[in-house]
């Protein structure tokens, strides 16, 4: 059986991308509406890639692979964030 | 505690070793002294990056040891046998070799210093490791948080950071350390040899029932930081919820087989 590791681990590969932190952000389920922080999801690493399906339904909420000069991000399951960010 | 070191997107960076030092026969603590770190906070990890000659690189990622503070980062990492990474970092590397790693990374798993309630810290394994930053932590910013750490670990001798958590219990109020020995304990160890369960949970003082609870009560319930193997982590958060903790209250951090 493979083990899934959780959100923290995308914390690396995605911030290769943003500037702020997406594991710490809460991801609405587009599949079940469910939020919870992405750093909850159930992260799948025996890929191409790294997918991450959502703790609740299992419906997968993101993908991400690297190469050696691309990035590929999918994000099509989470239908928004809310993120923290200093008060201005 | 600046949030800020949170932001930014990650580069990779070169260090320096400074320090290697045992922990157990198969772990070892390294110390990289890096002159563009932004800082960390306690709980976070950073990727560290190993190139071969011929040009083959791997990454794996290790939690962040030491307290924030400086341009000095510790690691501690324990060595997997059949791994790509471990091996090199716990029996190749020595002060004053280069390191190539990029963080902090992550900002969920993170104690916050500000917080003054209690936090209950569960660890399996080398998943003691971030928990140990949030100890040292609370230490060298004065906090007067409660902190409790429960620590399952095969055998005595696989213990990380013995000597050093004892001193810490011993000398700062409010610091609680409890270890859960799975296959071979002292014969004064308070809690029963094996896998955490419900009663060793309630034997270590961490439901909200029964006498040796007496630092929490449902109205002020600690913040909960779990780290350890996927197994280990799923099975402490369902005891935990069980226990009457919620859910919010609850951070995990997996590791898996997939490392080394």
């Amino acid at each position: 059986m493979i083990t899934p590791l959780d959100g923290n681990v995308l914390a690396g590969p995605l911030g290769e991308l943003f500037a702020v932190d997406i594991t710490s952000a809460m991801g609405m389920c587009a599949s079940c509406g469910t939020q919870n922080p992405i750093a909850m999801a159930r992260v799948y690493t025996d890929a191409p890639g790294m997918v991450a399906r959502c703790r609740n339904c299992d419906a997968v909420i993101l993908r991400v692979v690297r190469s050696a000069n691309q990035a590929w991000l999918d994000m099509r399951g989470i239908s928004s964030l809310q993120l923290g960010m200093p008060t201005q | 505690m600046a949030r800020a070191a949170v932001l930014g997107r990650l580069n990779w960076q070169v260090g320096t070793v400074t320090e290697v030092r045992g922990e157990t026969p198969a772990a070892r603590t390294i110390a990289v002294d890096l002159p563009d770190w932004p800082g960390h906070e306690p709980g976070q990890h950073v990727d560290v990056r190993l190139t071969a000659p011929d040009g083959y690189s791997t990454q794996r990622s290790y939690s962040i040891a030491s307290a924030p503070g400086g341009k000095r980062l510790e690691l501690t990492v324990q060595r997997l046998d059949n791994g790509e990474v471990s091996p090199y970092l716990t029996g190749v590397l020595e002060p004053g070799y280069p390191l190539e790693l990029r963080g902090p990374i992550g900002g969920w798993f993170v104690w916050d210093p500000d917080r003054t309630g209690p936090v209950l810290l569960v660890a399996g394994g080398s998943g003691v490791v971030p928990l140990m930053s949030m100890i040292r932590t609370r230490d060298l910013t004065g906090s007067t948080a409660p902190f409790r750490l429960l620590y399952s670990v095969r055998t005595p001798e696989a213990a990380f950071y013995t000597a050093e958590l004892a001193q810490r219990a011993r000398d700062r109020a409010g610091l609680d350390v409890s270890y859960v020995y799975t296959r071979m304990a002292p014969a004064d160890s308070p809690l029963p040899t094996g896998r955490i369960s419900a009663s060793v949970l309630a034997a270590g003082g961490v439901t909200f029932a029964g006498p040796a609870s007496a630092g929490y009560s449902r109205d002020a319930p600690p913040a909960v930081f779990i780290c350890g193997p996927t197994s280990f982590v799923e099975a402490v958060a369902e005891l935990l919820l069980q226990a009457g903790h919620d859910t919010r209250m609850i951070k995990t951090e997996r590791f898996g087989p997939s490392g080394g």
